[in-house]
């Protein structure tokens, strides 16, 4: 099969490269770090030198090393907010598809409840009644995230499941489980798939955008999204200290999106 | 003379470098037209196509050259093609309700190439339509043109679509399977008038059909092709008196030598009763108040054409819709109409087999679980004792066991309904229901279902409900016949009876309509008829 150049070779495996690189960060983040993440080596913004191959941050941390414990926070949270998003809104909106009736009716409308509210407000909402532990962050962005997921889900389902192979299927007696698990899952598999790619993104933007606004991972601990507001105002001196965790945030989205593109090619 | 459209030595392969079509030559004569016939994959839309010098998405015309009133269409620009398109050569496509732009106007859509390719003004390619309109019969000429494209019937869209490739007065016409989508009594009519304006106009015309009786009606001469290549070519005339190949007897004799089914089961035994059944859909009705009855072992035949109601009576027994009133017995059980109230047991008892195998088959799911799961789950069959069954199905619809570790997208159209009737038979049944099960099968391969239907049903004594639209089919398979019109049945009894003298007027006209194996045959219809 021929490919366009986007989707070819080396672009896609590059993709690939990323995302492993990042995972690999984000696990060995103690080992590879070259300081604490919230341990001060230096002056602030130091410029990069070979004692800090990024510099500093604005209270004098390795900017390196708060990149790569950043990798482990904000992935970490992205992709177990991912699965719960993925698992809830796959199992809610497949079996709202199948059943349809009442069952789809009342999803569907709890679903409408919640998208008519911008995520990120109910989610500042949630945090700051809740705090913002780890567990009550995953748990919320999980939750909201898993509407978008089960909208898609429904959709796909919807279509699968007036398909002859599920009349056929239903004719001869078979189960919810059997008519979900055998008969609509694996079709929609592919389209699910792509659509955890980009929630995930999605996610890693949100939780970004949640850090930058104060209430994402407590501080110390370091992640992408504080980062680039905690440094933010060096970009007024003309040094690049927000760029590093911006350009990481980039690039793992570009990076993840760029592996499900391949995936919906048909890479399955 | 040269002739109007000359291709010679035209290959088109895919992008993995396998040929689609090798070494094709044909030349159409001004006013002559040609018939490519072949089974699907046979190359004959590829062909068609190329005579546009269009190749579908991922496939590319390698060698050739495609002449078309001396211009040489490959060494054209995408530009040049464009000009040429639709202006000297045409294009008709098998839906017409797939090429319609359903939010315009026809008229606007047939007058839109002669206006954009500035050969008319739009007042001239109007006057134009409606001469067109009125040549191929469409009710009102001068006024159908306004109407939308579902506001009119599949015939008629048809018609339009035919004066929208005449529109330009195109020296070439290609017709891809115009007809297929079309009943057969509609079929005759767009036939006739078709026929009719390509004589007159003299344009030459190259119809693709699966169908050899029919393109018999309208081709002055005919092109066997098989997976890609020509097998024979000749005048229509001697291809039907005097075949050349193996190839082209088995295509001639499909629909001549039809055979008559065995007349009547024996038994007497009621298995299925259906008693004043009732479907709707939104307060329409599609099937009224019908009654029917098959006996142990017997096979009835229902048949009408689309929107007939013969598919929802199907489904009502099957309890895939569920009837508005009336009743469903099976031997002695009364069954609810809707299949979630059923039993089980009951659910067993009736298998369906879908029209369209592609559909019916899940796609991501191998031959061994398609076939294995109805003997796994009425019969608890596992392991070993479910692999042997798989393999003596399979072996029984004559299927390679070999097979059983394939995906459906690996397997031939026949073989795919060939999986289904295992599925089917995987739940010994007592009634298989089979929804123009050969519809959308190549003649050839349809009749190996037809004659495996056949016997399994003598061998296992199988009761079978045969819903289809084709004439042809249902004499081969069915002991009894009902016919249906508009949701009611009109006629009832031995197919031979149905067939014989005194039939029902409709069941005359479905009997006239249908296309026989020689030249002429469409000119004694209408004349038969005015």
């Amino acid at each position: 099969m021929s490919r366009p150049f986007a989707a070819s070779g080396a672009f896609a495996a590059s993709g690939a490269v990323v995302v492993a690189a990042m995972l690999a960060a984000a696990v060995f983040a103690p080992w590879l770090a070259p300081y604490g993440q919230a341990q001060f080596v230096g002056g602030v913004w130091d410029p990069p030198s070979a004692a800090h191959w990024l510099g500093t941050d604005h209270l004098g941390r390795d900017m390196l090393t708060r990149l790569i414990f950043g990798a482990r926070n904000t992935v970490s949270i992205a992709v177990l907010a991912t699965a719960l998003a993925f698992v809830l809104g796959v199992a809610l909106g497949l079996g709202a598809a199948a059943l349809g009736g009442w069952v789809d009716a009342v999803g569907s409308r709890v679903v409408d409840i919640f998208l008519s509210v911008p995520v990120l407000i109910s989610a500042l909402i949630v945090l700051s009644v809740l705090g913002n532990s780890p567990p009550v962050l995953i748990a919320t962005i999980g939750l909201l995230e898993a509407t978008r997921v089960y909208q898609v889900a429904r959709a796909v389902a919807r279509t699968i499941n007036v398909r002859e192979f599920v009349a056929a299927a239903r004719l001869r007696g078979e189960g919810l489980p059997w008519i979900l698990m055998r008969e609509i899952l694996p079709n929609a598999w592919p389209a699910l798939v792509a659509e955890a790619g980009l929630r995930f993104s999605f996610i890693v933007l949100f939780i970004a955008s949640l850090s930058f606004l104060g209430l994402g991972i407590p501080p110390p601990a370091a992640d992408w999204g504080s980062m680039v507001r905690e440094n933010a105002a060096a970009i007024h001196f003309g040094l690049y200290a927000p760029l590093y965790p911006a350009g990481a945030i980039a690039l793992l989205t570009v990076a993840v999106n760029r592996l499900v593109d391949r995936h919906a090619r048909g890479g399955t | 003379m040269p002739g109007v459209l000359c291709i010679e030595g035209l290959c088109v392969r895919a992008a993995s470098g396998a040929a689609i079509v090798e070494d094709i030559s044909l030349e159409l004569q001004r006013g002559e037209v040609l018939g490519l016939i072949g089974e699907s994959g046979a190359g004959k839309s590829t062909i068609g196509l190329a005579a546009l010098g269009h190749a579908r998405g991922r496939t590319r015309i390698t060698a050739g050259r495609i002449e078309l009133g001396g211009t040489e269409l490959l060494s054209l620009d995408a530009a040049g093609r464009n000009r040429v398109r639709g202006m000297r050569i045409a294009y008709v496509a098998q839906s017409a309700a797939a090429a319609f732009n359903p939010a315009t106007r026809l008229i606007d859509q047939v007058c839109e190439a002669p206006v954009r390719h500035g050969l008319m003004t739009r007042a001239a390619a109007r006057q134009r339509a409606i001469t067109n309109f009125r040549a191929l019969g469409l009710p009102a000429p001068e006024t159908f043109g306004e109407c939308y494209p579902h506001e009119v019937s599949g015939g008629q869209l048809q018609r339009a679509m035919a004066a929208m490739a005449m529109a330009c007065g195109p020296e070439v016409l290609v017709l891809d399977e115009p007809t297929t989508a079309l009943d057969v009594t509609t079929q005759v009519e767009f036939l006739a008038h078709l026929k009719k304006l390509i004589a007159t106009a003299g344009t030459a015309a190259l119809y693709i059909s699966h169908d050899l009786a029919l393109v018999a009606q309208i081709a002055d001469r005919i092109l066997v092709l098989r997976d890609g290549r020509m097998v024979e070519s000749g005048r229509t005339h001697d291809v039907l008196a005097t075949p050349r190949t193996a190839y082209a007897r088995a295509l001639v004799a499909e629909r001549g030598g039809s055979v008559l089914a065995p007349t009547a089961s024996g038994s007497t035994e009621c298995l299925l009763a259906v008693r004043d059944l009732s479907v709707s859909y939104g307060g329409q009705e599609a099937v009224k108040a019908a009654n029917l009855t098959v006996a142990r072992g017997e096979t009835v035949a229902v048949i009408g054409e689309s929107g007939s109601g013969k598919s929802s009576l199907a489904y009502a027994v099957c309890g895939l819709v569920a009837a508005r009133a009336g009743s469903v017995t099976l031997g002695s059980d009364e069954l609810a109409p809707h299949y979630p109230r059923r039993s089980r047991e009951q659910l067993r008892r009736i298998q369906l087999v879908f029209q369209l195998p592609d559909v019916a088959l899940n796609p991501r799911q191998r031959v061994a679980l398609l076939v294995g799961r109805p003997a796994t789950f009425y019969f608890g069959a596992r392991g070993a004792a479910l692999a042997a069954r798989v393999t003596d199905l399979m072996r029984m619809v004559g299927l390679d066991p070999a097979l059983a570790d394939r995906h459906p997208h690996e397997l031939s159209g026949g073989q795919k309904q060939r999986v289904c009737i295992a599925r089917a038979l995987a739940a010994q049944p007592d009634l298989l229901v089979c929804d123009e099960v050969t519809a959308a099968l190549d003649p050839l391969i349809a009749g190996g279902i037809l004659e495996l239907l056949r016997g399994l049903q003598q061998d296992l004594g199988l009761s079978c409900l045969f819903i289809s639209h084709d004439l042809g089919t249902v004499r081969r398979i069915a002991h009894r016949m009902v016919v249906m019109r508009g949701g009611r049945i009109v006629a009832e009894g031995p197919t031979a009876a149905v067939f014989g003298a005194g039939a029902h007027p409709y069941v005359a006209e479905l009997r006239a309509a249908e296309p026989e194996m020689r030249v002429g045959w469409l000119e004694e219809v209408l004349e038969r008829r005015n």
